[in-house]
């Protein structure tokens, strides 16, 4: 049984409709990616998973219980950073960590609080107030208060938001450690699909509030879909000489001095070997995986790509 | 629920902002009593006005703790609801702002608990503030000023409450005060539900009282039958009856006498309805609302 159902679940604020007929699952121990672009309704439905948002229709069941009927049962196993880590500033991390634990239903011992401190590495500054620290410490102690009370399912909303890239690779060893020496299960949302596809296990990729496709990330790699994006000083000039070339029907769109083809991954060197033959000065060739091609082509960004082409 | 409590006074007394309130008062207090230690006799010639003429005034006596300290309370009172606003506007809207209502209502608790205990403390929080003021007012007094027997100024008339009569009224205007004052708290508090930064419920707040108190000193007959009775700032002064005694044949105060008390609990019905009112309306706004700050 899935740990976590959610069955065409709908958000509508006034005439926006948030989240439409949304419906996935998560199973135990899966380390769960929540994709898509900003303003997608990622962030409504982990709001309608914590009960701070309500649904205008569907359901959620979390732990095989009605999230709506037995929602403080329900909780008690949830912990939960939303977007920013935003916690009582003129407290100290460790008198955050209390309140927040004695509201999670527990009571929890000094040595306890001193110990989750320890583990997301805030030892030494733990009676210092929340206001002198850091992004990246307020976003650890973030976690420290979802995971006070030992619970089973793990939601983090954007939880690499304004982090520096160490913080970003400290947040990223952190959920693995959770996921596979702790055994929780986590969803974690994001816009950024390397992030993503470097820790879930299983992913769904919503945007405009609808469901795009859920599977394992293996399961939607596509290697005949690679992204190529190769920066030339003349798009123009380039372009012209790519006309009456195979490459042409792999040309998707322009972006500033980018060229971006979509081709399969084999391909990669013929196409870099044909551009000196061609003469076109190259910058640089980057390939995007398939995965971040494929959800470029389903998500709104093609849009935002078209939008700079010529 | 006491679990609740004990972290929401946790937060309000962690807070430097809570303090601007005792020290304001302490200040405002302290001004008072310096003013009327150099020159009290003013002050009770004004009060007293014409009367001074037939009657022979003990100004000696009569300047003493206990009228300074219904003094200060006239003084004041009108005033300490903007300083209850500050910490009961906050309550919730201080918390959207400041993010942490999205985590707090994530948490294991009901909406409705949380705001009961968060009112709670507003209230608390109000009535330390009054016995905060009482001590400081009442106490200080007495230590600067003796004790004595207080003239009330009633209209056109005096009353003399003997100095053995006193204590017991300041100890129920204190408590009509916490009512009066956990009124505006509510109202405050019902604002802050509405709102993602504490200004709004606060401003907004002081702009009810102060519309509402205009209203109520109005003298126009129609609002005095139509409106006053229903404003809860036509109620808020209502601890001065406290203070007003039942008179004798001869025009002498009856110790131990309240010489209406009939108003003053309807009054305090009327401030209970309102507070009733108030938080109900935010609870059910609150279960209703979607946190997206």
């Amino acid at each position: 049984m899935p740990l976590l159902t959610v069955s065409h679940l709908s958000k509508k604020f006034k005439t926006h409709t948030a989240v439409d007929d949304l419906s996935f699952s998560v199973e135990e121990g899966d380390v769960y990616g929540f994709l898509g672009q900003n303003g997608a309704g990622k962030s409504t439905t982990i709001r309608m998973l914590l009960t701070l948002v309500k649904p205008t229709d569907g359901r959620i069941e979390i732990f095989g219980r009605d999230l709506n009927r037995d929602r403080k049962q329900i909780l008690q196993e949830v912990g939960a950073v939303i977007e920013k880590p935003d916690l009582y500033k003129y407290l100290s991390a460790f008198e955050n960590l209390s309140l927040f634990a004695r509201m999670s239903g527990i009571r929890p011992v000094r040595s306890q609080l001193y110990e989750q401190l320890e583990m997301v590495g805030l030892a030494g500054r733990e009676h210092d107030r929340v206001k002198t620290y850091s992004q990246g410490m307020k976003q650890r102690l973030g976690i420290a208060v979802a995971l006070i009370h030992n619970p089973r399912l793990i939601i983090l909303d954007e939880p690499t938001n304004g982090l520096d890239p160490q913080g970003i690779a400290d947040m990223r060893n952190l959920i693995l450690h959770l996921s596979r020496h702790l055994k929780k299960t986590i969803i974690v949302s994001s816009h950024l699909l390397h992030e993503i596809e470097q820790i879930s296990t299983r992913m769904l990729i919503i945007d405009h509030g609808k469901k795009i496709i859920e599977g394992s990330a293996a399961s939607l790699i596509d290697p005949a879909k690679t992204r190529v994006e190769v920066e030339v000083t003349d798009p123009q000039n380039a372009l012209a000489k790519l006309t009456n070339t195979p490459w042409i029907k792999y040309y998707q769109k322009t972006h500033l001095n980018l060229l971006v083809f979509e081709l399969s991954r084999e391909k990669i060197p013929d196409l870099n070997r044909d551009l000196v033959e061609l003469r076109i000065p190259v910058m640089a060739i980057q390939a995007k995986t398939s995965l971040e091609a494929y959800f470029l082509s389903l998500t709104s960004s093609k849009q935002h790509v078209a939008a700079f082409a010529d | 629920m006491w679990q609740l409590l004990q972290i929401e006074l946790l937060k309000i007394f962690r807070k430097p902002r809570t303090y601007i309130s005792f020290g304001a008062i302490a200040v405002m207090v302290l001004i008072i009593q310096i003013a009327l230690k150099f020159d009290g006799k003013s002050y009770i010639e004004f009060i007293v006005g014409s009367l001074q003429d037939s009657l022979d005034i003990p100004y000696g006596h009569i300047l003493n703790g206990y009228f300074v300290c219904f003094v200060i309370l006239n003084l004041l009172l009108i005033h300490i609801p903007l300083l209850v606003a500050l910490v009961a506007g906050d309550s919730i809207a201080g918390e959207a702002n400041m993010g942490t209502l999205r985590l707090i209502s994530s948490k294991p608790v009901s909406r409705t608990g949380l705001l009961l205990a968060k009112f709670t403390a507003s209230v608390i929080y109000t009535a330390l503030l009054l016995i905060w003021l009482a001590i400081i007012s009442l106490v200080l007094s007495i230590l600067l000023f003796g004790t004595n027997d207080i003239l009330i100024a009633r209209n056109d008339a005096l009353e003399i409450i003997r100095s053995n009569d006193v204590m017991w009224r300041y100890g129920l205007a204190f408590v009509y005060a916490t009512l009066a004052l956990s009124t505006v708290a509510a109202l405050a508090f019902l604002l802050s539900v509405f709102a993602d930064n504490s200004i709004g419920p606060i401003v907004s707040t002081i702009s009810i009282v102060i519309v509402c108190t205009i209203l109520s000193e109005m003298q126009i007959p129609l609002y005095d039958r139509e409106i006053k009775p229903f404003l809860f700032t036509s109620h808020m002064l209502a601890w001065k009856g406290f203070f007003y005694c039942k008179v004798d044949a001869g025009g002498t105060a009856v110790s131990g006498s309240i010489e209406n008390l009939r108003a003053i609990g309807k009054s305090s019905l009327i401030l209970l309805a309102y507070i009733l009112g108030f938080v109900s309306t935010a609870i059910w706004a609150f279960n209703k609302k979607d946190i997206l700050s």
